[in-house]
């Protein structure tokens, strides 16, 4: 026959129990905690990093690291002017031409489409993002750059290049790889993220507010143009500049095409380089503390550009959201 | 032409300019895996899955590269992922409202569009120059730290959506705050974090640029994680834009495979997530 717990004993035992499982909790609190402050402690150690390892490379250039344009490993001379001007038109080139064509996208899945082809187009859309960039690299390098010299470039010389003012942009002969190649490139890899982020926005119009417009006798053209674009003004922004962030940093695939040439011309068919296709390409070569600084520096550059403008996407998106009141 | 003409002509010009933009990204998608798999399938063969990855010239597979990336995909997931859970469980569960929280949101959010080669600068300047050497360790500890945002935003997202009365009725039957996290919220946002590492491994498992400095590369098979280790990625880097045809045949194998796992992870994740709303 077992004893019937006294109620004392009881008692002591539930608040053994309480005691136990609140220690419990404020461990697994803190633990969380903790991890969730380790997300902070890592972009803080990326910064630091970043700045011990460019220290030597920005104290022996200065300021003239960023405004020159030799980069010459044999005789310990760097300057960032070139992959810092490469990064930035492959990636304006990439906005100048995907930015549209995910806003067609957009347009076709949130106004056109009918509902069953929502999901599979949209999910093809999005695997695009989902290929990786080294497979965009060697389809670049093997596909698209051939086609691109045989006849889009020759193409783009005889028609863009004879126009005065703007046949600067396609001069030269065509290599097939080069600027324009990697910003055609790019403009395909940003396509997802832009038209998703898109997708999304237009969605949160209420269709309340497009319903009048259409009542009013409005096109589905004059609905998007003059009711879903100001309404989401905010949001298409904060996308197209996370597309900016997405085509900025982006490596394999502009290593592959680009040509990497530490040169600025004003030919969009010339060779070049970027940030992140010059690390691609030389880290592993470093063979001075110079020059491995001086790369490490180029990566700075690259975070403290990407940085500012995901946060910036970032805060319009939020503002976006505010005003949605969710 | 009257106005409202003009007016019907501006609306079927861009409406049909959107559905030919439409054509033309769906376009890539398939111009890039028929040209995977026309390339790809001449190299698929036993070999590629038993030989070592060739010197010029001669005949070999991907082997070693195989299992270089499945190991440190895998001990990325690994490290990346309970990290990844708790710290989504403090921002969905303990801090709700809290300034903190919306900051480190906010610095996840930066962190999973940050460009990964900046993250292997980053493992290299702390692991590799202090270990002296490069090493499998640090190849993956570049890629769980892409990992951990991820599932970061997805475990997050997926234990908001848990009623509040499930959490509610928890809390009445007397559980501990910690039991109610574990046994309620997991369970009922399970789906849709498995879909956040699926999506997470997806990710990784194609990443090239943070392992260029940090696992580097290796001919040979190599199980010694603080050392060198060949993975898929690279060997594909450096084998396409070598002038060998052996090797660049080796490499669209090795992009065929990639690509393959890579899409039926996303898929899949779909999938699990679907069923999750079906539940529902």
């Amino acid at each position: 026959m077992t004893a019937i717990p006294t109620t004392t004993s009881l008692e002591a035992r539930i608040g053994r129990w309480a005691r136990g499982q609140r220690r419990l909790d404020t461990v697994f609190r803190l633990g969380t905690a903790l991890f969730a402050f380790l997300v902070l402690v890592l972009l803080g150690g990326v910064i630091v990093a970043l700045v011990e390892g460019a220290w030597p490379a920005l104290r022996h250039f200065g300021p003239s690291f960023v405004t020159t344009e030799e980069w010459n490993p044999v005789t310990d001379e760097f300057g960032a002017l070139a992959p810092i001007y490469g990064t930035l038109v492959t990636s304006a080139i990439a906005l100048l031409i995907g930015v549209p064509i995910s806003f067609g996208i957009a347009l076709f899945i949130t106004e056109l489409c009918p509902p069953w082809l929502k999901r599979p187009i949209g999910t093809a859309i999005e695997l695009l993002a989902g290929i990786p960039s080294i497979i965009y690299g060697i389809w670049g390098l093997f596909v698209f750059a051939p086609f691109l010299q045989e006849t889009v470039q020759p193409f783009l010389i005889d028609t863009l290049g004879e126009v005065p003012g703007l046949g600067f942009l396609f001069a030269g002969p065509p290599l097939g790889i080069g600027v324009l190649t990697a910003g055609l490139i790019l403009a395909i890899m940003v396509l997802p993220f832009v038209t998703s982020v898109m997708r999304d926005v237009f969605e949160t119009v209420p269709p309340m507010v497009k319903e009048s417009a259409y009542g009013l006798g409005a096109t589905t053209w004059e609905v998007m143009w003059s009711i879903v674009l100001p309404y989401t003004r905010i949001g298409v922004v904060g996308g197209v500049m996370l597309g900016l962030g997405r085509a900025l940093g982006e490596t394999m695939a502009v290593t592959f095409v680009i040509g990497n040439a530490h040169d600025i011309h004003a030919s969009l068919l010339a060779p070049g380089t970027t940030i992140s296709a010059a690390l691609a390409n030389e880290f592993t070569e470093a063979t001075t503390d110079l020059y491995l600084s001086s790369l490490i520096a180029l990566g700075l550059i690259l975070f403290v550009i990407t940085f500012g403008v995901l946060v910036l996407a970032k805060l319009l998106l939020l503002r976006l959201q505010r005003q949605q009141g969710t | 032409m009257t106005l409202y003409q003009r007016r019907r002509l501006s609306n079927q010009v861009v409406l049909g300019l959107s559905l030919a933009a439409t054509a033309l990204g769906l376009f890539w998608l398939a111009a890039i895996l028929t040209t995977l798999l026309a390339n790809g399938l001449t190299a698929l063969s036993a070999d590629l899955f038993t030989q070592m990855t060739p010197p010029p010239g001669s005949q070999g597979g991907l082997a070693n590269a195989i299992f270089g990336s499945l190991v440190m995909t895998g001990i990325a997931t690994l490290i990346g992922t309970p990290v990844g859970i708790l710290a989504g469980t403090y921002l969905a569960e303990y801090s709700r409202g809290s300034r903190l929280a919306e900051v480190i949101r906010f610095i996840n959010d930066i962190l999973l569009s940050a460009p990964s080669i900046i993250i292997g600068l980053f493992v290299y300047e702390v692991v590799v120059l202090r270990m002296g050497h490069f090493s499998a360790w640090a190849g993956a500890l570049a890629l769980a730290i892409i990992v951990v945002p991820v599932v970061v935003r997805t475990t997050e997202d997926m234990l908001r959506l848990v009623p509040d009365t499930l959490r509610e009725a928890a809390a009445a039957l007397g559980a501990p705050k910690w039991r109610t996290v574990v046994q309620i919220s997991y369970r009922a946002a399970l789906q849709g974090i498995v879909t956040g590492i699926m999506l997470a491994v997806a990710r990784i498992s194609g990443e090239t640029a943070p392992l260029l400095f940090t696992a580097l590369n290796n001919q040979f098979w190599s199980t010694d994680l603080n050392a060198p280790m060949a993975n898929l990625p690279v060997v594909i880097f450096q084998f396409a834009l070598s002038p060998y045809a052996d090797w660049q045949t080796l490499a669209w194998g090795g992009a065929l495979l990639i690509t393959t796992v890579i899409l039926v992870l996303n898929i899949g994740a779909r999938l699990v997530a679907s069923w999750s709303s079906v539940k529902r």
